[in-house]
């Protein structure tokens, strides 16, 4: 008993599971090493560097700002700024440079995220609010992705375009993509991840070993990961279908670019997604449709990123029109006797 | 859902949460609890009006003699759980944590009324009429045992116009911690088959179901062995889920009906009973015996032996945690009932009541909540709830005092099982401010 000798009263219930924010919060940094390692694998040292200054950068930020400007308690500590980090650095090429970085990360934390009151008010991702803001502020530096050359590789490594670029210039040049496709790299060698890219969008093997992992560790559920995936390939498929010399085929589309890492890691977002398993399924196919229609139709070869955020400005819709299935209403609430004694 | 396809157990479809079950007590046999010097009995352990006092101070009065006798329909007997002389009537800090009327006996030996048969041997002889069985019942106080206290009487009369087809009993015990209606189970088979067949003939239903959970092999195998000569009982054992033990998930998993928004299981055609109520209806009409004794389970993870006792109603707490070994050093919390549902209690002195399933200690470290953080919106409370209702929000609209849409958002359909606010990762306190907004919300719609 305490030192009082009185004992503490609450209403119930008087257990509480084991998984809070920070254990989440770490479960999903881990989730990501996978990804990190294959990156510097084929980027060598510098995907380490950019990924730990993109931490250092949004840790940075919210400290200024939530001590010297909201003048509010720190709390650094719940790894979410550590996780915007990660994902800010996953979403740039290896070859940045620094101050382009810092302004990622300054938008991302101080705009995308502590503008709006903080962790759990943001209404839109803050990475990709980063990721947004840099790729059309520096649309050169952003594109110009070095191409993988193993532990080893410097700085002067050559540069590269994704495949998704290398489609789109193909297709503009007048080129059929059965032709193009010779070109680039394998589907398989995009599963494990040596192509060209941004340094966390490498690997699909490395994002399934992250989902399966954040499943495992009930961090998320399948709806929103596996709609988008499945909205990708199936919207890709039907364009597919009506012309194979004009569209690339659904596996590409679900490989290449950023679709596996924000099926995984990005829209999977706990405070832009929405809160119910119907509504998941709803934002996730909004997902996929979007990124299917700016690839295929837009002027950027990627549109993830972009399907994302508009997808997040629909979530407080969904929210408020997609319900769960209300216990003791509909159907299984009504009961007929007669029925039931032919039954037995 | 996927564990479905791989095995037989039922279990209801949305919502549930996994808490460890920390059955401690399983294999503790029931013990009977020496008698305590004093009892306090309340006049109300029941839903609905407290019973009338039929004693004065100084009378002397058996083990089973009434004491206080119903007032209306929807109100409870209450017996003498001692032999003793009536002491001090007065208003008593109880369980709940506020001072009700109760009525305390000072012991003296231990004389039962006459007309109870206390022999062991089983009574499988059904010989009341259905009128008789609810008489019976009603007249022993018997009253649901597994936390509502709602009068079993008034279960058992069933609304003109309504019809009743199965009968559940509830072994589930889904709380964690509690192990009492495993240990009747186990030690009571036959009084509980016979209790079902009473309640079924009361009802005059043909088919009974006993439901219990997959942790409890040993009382599912039990129950099945001895079902040969109890015609229209089975068992079906359930998926271990949080809060499957809750009348609407066992309908929903059992019947897969679901009892109307503002209804009750018999709309639906089903009744519930649980299993210490079963065995309490046993006694009350096939051995004149009225409910002045039940089982309790004394746990917690640093209680020297985690038991279950039978314990005459009125007994202090503080008896039953001596016998267990006495309240531990690390103690920061008394729970009355489960972790997920039980009230916690200030005071060791307050009574056993009818509805006392299990009292729980636990540790100083794990009785404050933890901080509290911003609502992320990760939707775990909306995943677990078994209503499909919105808790995060209910919530934000309680804390504001929407009450008009909180009573759109079927906040009153909300039973406070507790699981948003076990689930939440950023430990909001949730289900407080649902219960506000259930008051709120309840007084706009009956002005």
């Amino acid at each position: 008993m305490s030192q009082s000798g009185l004992l503490t009263v609450s209403p119930s219930p008087h257990v509480h599971t084991a998984l809070t924010v920070k254990q989440i919060m770490w479960r999903v940094v881990i989730a990501m090493i996978p990804a990190l390692l294959i990156s510097v694998y084929n980027f060598g040292i510098s995907a380490l560097i950019i990924t730990m200054m993109a931490v250092l950068f949004c840790a940075i930020t919210e400290y200024v700002i939530v001590r010297y400007l909201l003048h509010q308690e720190v709390t650094l500590f719940d790894g979410s700024a550590v996780i915007t980090g990660m994902l800010l650095a996953f979403n740039v090429p290896t070859n940045l440079p620094l101050y382009i970085l810092l302004i990622g990360a300054v938008v991302s934390v101080g705009i995308g995220k502590l503008s709006f009151g903080g962790l759990g008010n943001n209404p839109f991702n803050p990475a990709l609010v980063g990721r947004v803001f840099l790729l059309i502020s520096f649309p050169v530096e952003m594109t110009t992705w070095p191409v993988p050359g193993g532990l080893l590789a410097g700085i002067d490594a050559v540069t590269g375009a994704t495949p998704l670029g290398l489609l789109k210039y193909g297709l503009r040049s007048g080129m059929a993509v059965p032709e193009i496709m010779t070109e680039l790299p394998s589907h398989l060698s995009m599963f494990v991840g040596m192509q060209s890219g941004s340094l966390g969008e490498m690997s699909g093997l490395a994002m399934l070993i992250g989902l399966v992992f954040m499943l495992q560790q009930k961090v998320i559920t399948w709806h929103v990961p596996i709609t988008v995936i499945v909205s990708v390939f199936v919207f890709s498929a039907v364009f597919w279908f009506i012309n194979p010399s004009l569209y690339a085929d659904p596996m590409f589309h679900v490989l290449s670019g950023g679709v596996m890492l924000g099926a995984v890691f990005m829209a999977t977002d706990y405070v832009t997604s929405p809160v119910s398993h119907r509504g998941m399924i709803i934002f996730g196919l909004g997902i996929g449709f979007f990124t299917v229609l700016i690839r295929l139709f837009g002027g950027y070869p990627e549109g993830i990123s972009f399907a994302i955020l508009i997808m997040n400005a629909f979530v407080p819709l969904i929210n408020k029109y997609v319900k769960q299935h209300r216990y003791g209403t509909g159907r299984r609430a009504t009961f007929e006797p007669m029925d039931n004694q032919l039954v037995s | 859902m996927s564990s479905n396809l791989v095995n037989t157990l039922k279990t209801f479809h949305q919502g549930g949460i996994h808490p460890d079950d920390a059955k401690l007590s399983a294999n503790a046999t029931i013990k009977a609890l020496p008698l305590p010097k004093i009892v306090t009995i309340p006049v109300a352990q029941h839903i609905g009006k407290p019973a009338k006092i039929l004693v004065e101070r100084g009378d002397m009065v058996k083990v089973g003699q009434i004491i206080a006798t119903h007032e209306g329909f929807v109100s409870a007997n209450i017996h003498s759980s001692v032999c003793g002389k009536v002491g001090i009537i007065d208003e008593m800090m109880d369980s709940t944590g506020f001072k009700h009327t109760a009525i305390t006996i000072r012991v003296k030996g231990d004389d039962w009324a006459e007309e109870i048969d206390l022999s062991e041997a089983l009574n499988r002889d059904i010989t009341a009429s259905p009128k008789e069985i609810v008489a019976r019942i009603m007249a022993a106080g018997v009253v649901g045992m597994g936390g509502a206290a709602f009068p079993s009487h008034v279960k058992l009369s069933v609304p003109e116009g309504k019809t009743v087809d199965h009968l559940l009993i509830n072994g589930v015990e889904c709380e964690p911690f509690l192990t009492a209606d495993h240990r009747i189970m186990l030690e009571k088979p036959e009084e509980i088959l016979v209790g079902t067949q009473v309640l079924m003939k009361a009802l005059s239903v043909d088919k009974a179901i006993i439901c219990i959970e997959d942790n409890k092999h040993d009382a599912i195998e039990l129950m099945k062995s001895r079902l040969e000569g109890y015609n229209g009982i089975s068992v079906q054992a359930l998926q271990v889920k949080y809060p499957q033990g809750g009348e609407k998930q066992l309908i929903e998993a059992v019947l897969n009906r679901e009892v109307p928004s503002g209804g009750l299981p018999v709309d639906v055609g089903a009744i519930v009973h649980n299993v210490g109520t079963t065995y309490a209806v046993y006694q009350a009409v096939q051995k004149n015996k009225p409910l002045i004794e039940r089982v309790v389970t004394v746990t917690g993870r640093s209680l020297e032996t985690p038991s279950n006792f039978l314990v005459r109603i009125g007994t202090p707490v503080v008896n039953l945690i001596a016998e267990a070994g006495g309240l531990p050093e690390t103690a920061g919390k008394v729970i009355s009932g489960g972790p997920m549902m039980g009230k916690a209690i200030a005071d060791l002195n307050v009574p056993i009541a009818k509805a006392t399933s299990g009292i729980l200690i636990i540790d100083e470290a794990e009785s404050k909540r933890e901080q509290e953080y911003n609502c992320l919106h990760c939707g775990k409370c909306v995943e677990v709830c078994p209503i499909g209702l919105e808790p995060y929000y209910l919530m934000l609209l309680a804390k504001n005092h929407k009450a008009a849409q909180t009573s759109n958002e079927h906040i009153l359909d909300c039973m406070e099982c507790g699981s948003c606010s076990w689930v939440c990762p950023s430990n909001r306190p949730i289900l407080d401010y649902i219960r506000l907004g259930k008051k709120e919300a309840k007084k706009i719609k009956t002005p």
